[in-house]
């Protein structure tokens, strides 16, 4: 598409860095410089997203539920997590006795480390995504379950009772529902003919895959976000940490900044998702375009595409809380079943749909 | 540059996860307690360790899991050239789900999905 070329391209800004530190520097101490501020800049943006998301999850279930939210501290309760930080760095790390200590001590480790490489490969504007890998959607998924992990050890280190339960739900739900975010992500696979994150946001500029899909690429879609709310633990399939019944799950033992690692973890890994769902599904950072106006089109090739990247990716994430604070907890055999017995099939036909509707061009 | 990339994301978040258990446990205060340090257990004293033969009624949904994600596996690199293929990749992915949902049909008939 023409109108694609007004979009501001973010290689240009790091292309001219590098060229700006390859004057004053040696390649050597280029690559350096580079990687240390591409590392500050995702540390930094890492545990912003971190607190805003614990914080907009608090603000979301209050309106759900006709209250205020965090209020207190700071404008509007925005300094409320930063407080709630400080106060979980500031708490006592009860080592467990029983507890075997060096896995019970590497689980958040592994947790942490999955959803921080998970994020490195996600496209935020056209031109600025650290890691553009050509099989960046198997690479995401690779990554991301590797916090399945992290889980078990950290319920089974614990040597709790609830811990090792917690753990063991959420290992065989994350590993079931890994199978169908893989199935739906496949769908658009097919249909783009590339795993690149970038490249498949590029096939997305004359429409988002979710209307060029028919509609087989929007039950990709609900299988995407029925699956992947599963596989990220929340709820209304939050059964590894079903507080009624399990007290705290898999990091029922953890204290102080350890358990606010696994908390993070969660919330990042909901960024994620919603992240992939919205580059896959939405188009990522591509603005909304309807086929012929061209008026319309310009005038939403005009707002930035980062700002396209994070509309899309917060109202999946809005998707997903919504999601948390209006249905009720399902049991684990329904929960099983439901990923077996309908996602399953539902997204291997879907799958052989996409091959077919592919086969005959009938996709936009 | 990607490599490089991946490995610096791994040492960021070893040294973020480990900064802050070490600020942590400096900073923060301590006490000891001679039941502290159990594992909960609905505030009586813990019975016994939870290292115990446990029945994983999650066994058989690890096994069938094992066959569907390397059938994902599979599917991945196929998924990427069915549209220059065409016709043939269909057909042959046609065959392949075909062997693979008889597989998920014997697990289903036998009652492997079901939670016992």
């Amino acid at each position: 598409m023409s109108s694609t070329s007004t979009i501001y391209d973010f290689s240009t800004l790091t292309g001219s860095i590098d060229a700006a530190l390859h004057n004053w520097m040696s390649p050597g101490l280029v690559l350096t410089a580079e990687l240390v501020l591409v590392g500050l800049i995702f540390l930094t943006f890492y545990a912003l997203l971190g607190l805003f998301l614990v914080y907009l999850e608090r603000k979301v279930c209050a309106v759900m539920q006709n209250r205020y939210g965090p209020n207190r501290v700071g404008p509007l309760g925005l300094l409320q997590t930063i407080a709630d930080l400080i106060k979980l760095l500031m708490k006592e790390l009860i080592p467990i006795r029983k507890a075997d200590q060096f896995l019970f001590n590497l689980a958040p480790f592994i947790v942490i480390i999955a959803s921080f490489m998970a994020i490195a490969a996600t496209p935020f504007a056209k031109g600025l995504q650290a890691v553009d890998l050509n099989i960046g959607v198997f690479y995401v998924m690779a990554v991301s379950s590797l916090g399945v992990v992290g889980i078990l050890l950290a319920g089974w280190s614990s040597n709790s009772k609830y811990s090792l339960i917690g753990a063991m739900r959420s290992g065989a739900q994350i590993v079931s529902y890994e199978l169908s975010v893989g199935l739906s992500l496949l769908a658009i696979v097919v249909f783009s003919g590339t795993m690149q994150l970038s490249g498949i946001v590029e096939s997305q500029a004359d429409g988002w895959w979710i209307f060029k899909g028919h509609i087989p690429a929007f039950i990709s879609f609900v299988i995407f976000l029925v699956a992947s709310t599963a596989e990220i633990n929340r709820g209304p399939f939050d059964l590894a940490e079903a507080e009624s019944e399990l007290t705290a799950g898999f990091h029922t033992e953890y204290s102080g900044i350890k358990f606010a690692f696994f908390f993070l973890a969660e919330y990042i890994n909901m960024f994620i998702v919603a992240a992939i769902g919205a580059t896959v599904f939405l188009g990522g950072w591509m603005p909304f375009h309807i086929g012929n106006w061209e008026a319309f089109n310009h005038v939403m090739d005009f707002i930035p595409s980062m700002v396209w990247f994070f509309l899309k990716t917060f109202f999946v994430v809005y998707l997903i809380m919504w999601f948390k604070w209006t249905f009720p907890r399902l049991r684990i055999d329904q929960l099983l079943t439901l990923e077996w017995k309908y996602l399953m099939p539902i997204s291997l036909i879907n799958i052989v749909v996409i091959a077919f509707i592919v086969l005959m061009g009938w996709h936009f | 540059m990607n490599s490089e990339m991946l490995i610096l994301f791994f040492i960021i978040a070893l040294v973020l996860v480990g900064i802050a258990i070490i600020f942590s446990s400096l900073a923060a205060p301590r006490s000891t307690n001679p039941i502290k340090f159990d594992p909960y257990e609905c505030g009586i004293p813990t019975e016994g360790p939870a290292w115990i033969q446990f029945n994983v009624g999650y066994y058989l949904f690890a096994i069938i899991y094992l066959i569907f994600d390397v059938e994902t596996v599979f599917l991945f690199p196929w998924a990427v050239v069915m549209k220059s293929i065409g016709i043939r990749a269909f057909v042959e992915i046609l065959i392949f789900f075909f062997i693979l949902v008889l597989g998920l049909l014997y697990a289903w008939k036998k009652k492997a999905l079901k939670w016992a």
